[in-house]
């Protein structure tokens, strides 16, 4: 006879779900004295940067700069180091789904309106964060002001501090990828790439050029991500900067010709897109509490596959346009209002404001995984012409989940790795976490034969149009037991 | 057709998606009292810690069973009419069938203990138990966990992390060492003392103390010592859930006794995963695999035998994995089993969190455990089938790492100290 107690269960597990279980203890706090150290030096530095903007002392100093930013940072790093410090190395995802800030609770809808807000002051109100045209920054701006001088040779501008930001929110979050995997070693250099390239590439060495009088670039920029570093004006801005101009002309050529489809061909695209991009680089690090919210549907990945790749088409038209019309004339004064288009609503609302300001609601990868076309491009080659895969380790996997919950780009993982199919997919950016998640180890990222990632995989070209019309077959030749006694 | 599949765990689906694969038009139902939609259980501790959302622990999109022609039914049966070929229903009405699929799972061990019936006494095994533990734990700022297995280490874990107190009693004297050698056990025992739990070796329980209400409030143990706790996990090991069919014309020894085939007792019925007792004519012992994969396996040889195959179950080469707090485990091939005539070399890193054992004898490998290192399950089969012999594998124990890229690769100090070890 079946149990009573069975019979009388009928909890609507659909409906009502689990979420945290109430437990007595729980709820104590736990802050070390030295996790409230930290806290104190995060809330001084605030305290500071509060009254610097609002034209206090110290503003415009180095001493300001030091004890507001400067401690602020000091104090998140310590704060992650000594919180994660004493936990056992391994992955600590304890609670992640009962916080409000990493689940869409009130919490996370408020970070996310003030890094949206953020964003919208930086692009549309620079003002109100201290910009004028004219004359000396004021307010949050003039923060900066001393390091911009002596850096860039001009005093401080909305773009200077957003670099200052973007640079030590790497740094300090980094700290935490640092510390959460320690016990991982992809990790921990993944994260010290991404701090590096983002620090010499990206802000240091533009805003040395920009001392140097010669036009801006960042390192780790590469057209279509960076659309305009091979749009006329900017080509013919470095043909007309001499040596070092047609150096970075060079650069920007080969990041986009042959960095792309090379490195793409060896690594997959996680070469670029977790271990050198400047989005990726955020994503990673600041972006990396959110990860769990990206949306696994498959309906979430058919609006992936249209939106991305018609922003590449976007951009690859948008290219030819303003080279026509830059040569030839042709489009008359059309190529202006375009390449103003892209730049507003890909550049700066896609990119910006949806595709960081949205981390705490959409998960931190928005925009690396329906908008850049960097990416798109990137996948493109990854899917059919690399080494790269996401092996299954045979028939280990229990499709516990882990894997896709902890997915930035929303691949449902289990449902390769429950197949004993290798992941072979346009948008994995090689993070590594689903093999960091993955209790049973059964997930590896590797660079192997092309031949032997998928059926077919050593037809690139039909392989392309195969996924065209069915993307979601990959019909690698699953791992069965041999039939045998035993 | 119709087929009715008792169970949605991964037998039963199993058995489903491979028969929808095989017979396009037959009609498949899927009945469970557990849950609307399959699960994987192994993840019901994720939710419990927060890792992740109940419905993350859905392999399939809800819209996926309709898109298969596969019918669900939510409902607990309460009898078998094997004559009439009918399941009666709780709550809703009798579903007839034409063949019959048990995967009805497993179930807690409970070995008589005074007081293991009373209310805060749970072992875990379903949802209905992940919801007895959230209910249970509301009130638990100590809880006693009997028996160490994994299930055992798994509730720890769990309730640990929620800042309850863990005290966890193990029989042997030292954890889970019926199943692993005693470097291994020892590596754990460690381990689950420095996640803070508090581990009671060669501690047995006596009794469970009723606090007047019902309910449990404290544990004895067998050298009489009271310790009080408000939630006591069961985790002495499972077993075949037959409930249903015990009083039944059906065979049944501990589980539901069936062939290679799993054809069960009577005609067009079937078992398959934990609930299921393969007979082996070879006089061997009488298989119970209570694994993700071989429940996986036994679906689909079932689905395979209904569409008119005759399969056999043959698992092949036997491997597991766990992973225990923060250390993951592989095993492969004959571990633990005192093969006569079997040799051990075992490595452990100074460091204390990789260890690698090879079991070899006559001079061939025979099994691998594997602690804080992944190896690669194909090569790790390749090597026990052909049998490899041991000299090949300490040549080539690079191209069994699958742990991630850019770790630190340990095969140079272990081929050493085995080679050391040999000499």
């Amino acid at each position: 006879m079946i149990e009573e107690r069975l019979l009388a269960y009928d909890y609507d597990e659909e409906l009502e779900g689990f979420g945290e279980p109430e437990t007595p203890l729980a709820d104590e706090p736990s802050l070390s004295g030295a996790e409230k150290g930290a806290l104190a030096l995060v809330g001084l530095g605030a305290l500071s940067l509060t009254v610097q903007t609002a034209g206090g002392p110290l503003a415009g100093t180095w001493p300001g700069l030091l004890s507001s930013l400067g401690l602020l940072s000091l104090g998140a790093v310590l704060f992650f180091w000594t919180s994660l410090r004493d936990t056992t190395p391994g992955i600590k995802h304890d609670g992640t789904f009962f916080r409000s800030l990493l689940t869409r609770g009130g919490l996370g809808w408020l970070a996310g309106i003030v890094m949206t807000g953020f964003y919208l002051l930086l692009y549309w109100f620079p003002a109100s964060l201290g910009h004028s045209d004219a004359g000396e920054p004021t307010g949050l701006i003039r923060v900066v002001d001393p390091l911009a001088r002596p850096l860039t040779g001009y005093p401080a501008s909305q773009w200077f501090l957003y670099g200052v930001l973007y640079t030590l929110a790497i740094l300090v979050f980094g700290v935490r990828m640092l510390m959460k995997y320690r016990h991982n070693r992809y990790q921990r250099l993944r994260t010290v790439s991404v701090f590096v390239f983002q620090f010499a590439f990206a802000w240091l060495l533009p805003n040395l050029l920009v001392k140097l009088r010669y036009p801006y670039m960042e390192f780790n920029g590469v057209w279509p991500l960076k659309n305009d570093y091979l749009w006329p004006d900017k080509v013919l801005g470095f043909v007309d900067a001499g040596a070092m101009g047609k150096f970075l002309l060079i650069w920007a050529l080969a990041a986009a010709l042959i960095g792309t489809p090379v490195l793409t061909y060896f690594f997959g695209k996680r070469w670029y897109c977790s271990w050198v991009c400047g989005c990726g680089g955020l994503a990673e690090t600041a972006g990396d509490p959110w990860r769990q919210l990206s949306n696994k549907s498959t309906t979430a990945w058919a609006i992936e596959r249209w939106l991305i790749h018609a922003v590449l088409v976007l951009v690859v038209l948008t290219t030819a346009v303003v080279w026509a019309d830059h040569r030839l004339g042709l489009f008359g004064s059309a190529s202006g209002p375009l390449k103003q288009w892209y730049g507003f609503y890909i550049g700066a609302v896609f990119s910006g404001v949806v595709g960081v300001g949205f981390y705490p609601l959409l998960g931190n990868r928005v925009w690396c995984r329906f908008g850049c076309p960097q990416a798109a491009l990137l996948g493109l080659f990854q899917r059919v012409f690399s080494r790269f895969r996401i092996t299954t380790n045979g028939g280990q996997c229990m499709s516990c989940g882990n894997c896709s919950t902890y997915c930035e780009m929303g691949i449902d993982v289990r449902a390769y790795a429950e197949r004993s199919e290798n992941v072979v997919r346009a948008s994995c950016v090689g993070c590594g976490v689903c093999a960091a998640v993955c209790p049973r180890g059964v997930l590896k990222l590797e660079n192997g034969l092309p031949g032997d990632r998928f059926d077919g995989s050593d037809r690139p070209l039909t392989a392309l149009t195969e996924s065209f019309r069915r993307p979601d077959i990959y019909g690698y030749e699953p791992w069965r037991a041999p039939e045998q006694p035993d | 057709m119709h087929v009715a599949i008792l169970g949605n765990g991964v037998a039963g689906v199993s058995t489903a998606l491979r028969l929808r694969e095989r017979l396009p038009d037959c009609r498949i139902t899927l009945v469970s009292g557990e849950s609307k939609y399959h699960y994987s259980r192994p993840a019901l501790m994720y939710v419990f810690m927060g890792h992740m959302r109940f419905e993350d622990t859905k392999p399939f999109e809800d819209s996926y069973w309709a898109e298969q022609r596969i019918e669900l039914l939510r409902a607990w049966v309460t009898e078998v009419d094997f004559e009439e070929r009918r399941l009666e229903l709780h709550n809703a009405p009798p579903l007839s069938y034409d063949k019959l699929v048990l995967a009805t799972g497993s179930k807690p061990n409970r070995f008589g203990w005074p007081g293991q019936d009373l209310a805060g006494v749970q072992g875990l095994w379903g949802l209905y138990d992940l919801k007895e533990l959230y209910d249970n734990a509301r009130q638990t700022e100590h809880a006693v966990i009997v028996g160490g297995g994994l299930i055992g280490i798994e509730l720890a874990e769990m309730l640990h992390s929620r800042g309850i107190h863990v005290t966890f009693l193990v029989r042997e004297e030292s954890y889970w060492d019926n199943i692993l050698p005693k470097e291994e056990s020892g590596i754990l025992n460690e381990l689950i003392r420095e996640a803070g739990i508090e581990l009671r070796l060669s501690t047995e329980l006596k009794e469970i103390v009723d606090d007047g209400a019902g309910r449990c409030c404290a544990v004895v143990t067998g050298e009489g010592e009271r310790i009080d706790c408000q939630l006591v996990g069961l985790t002495a090991g499972v077993s075949p859930n037959v409930d249903l069919v015990r009083e039944s014309p059906l065979a049944v020894g501990r589980g539901i006794l069936v062939g290679r085939s799993l054809r069960a007792s009577l005609p067009d019925v079937y078992a398959a995963g934990d609930c299921a007792e393969i007979e082996t004519p070879e006089g061997e012992r009488n298989l119970i695999h209570q694994v993700w994969y071989t429940g996986k396996m036994q679906g689909e040889v079932v689905a395979d035998v209904i569409a008119g195959d005759e399969r056999e179950y043959r698992p092949g080469t036997w491997f597991n994995s766990a992973k225990f707090l923060d250390l993951e485990y592989q095993t492969y091939g004959r571990v633990g089993l005192r093969v006569p005539g079997e040799e051990n070399l075992f490595w452990r890193h100074p460091g204390g969190k990789h260890a690698i054992r090879i079991v070899h004898k006559e001079g061939r490998v025979i099994g691998f455990n594997l602690m804080g290192i992944r190896w690669r399950h194909e090569v790790c089969e390749r090597w026990l089938t052909e049998p490899a012999t041991l000299d090949h594998v300490l040549d080539h124990l690079e191209e069994a790492n699958f742990d991630p890229e850019l770790f630190r690769r340990h095969e140079g100090a272990a081929r050493e100290a085995f080679r050391s070890a040999l000499r």
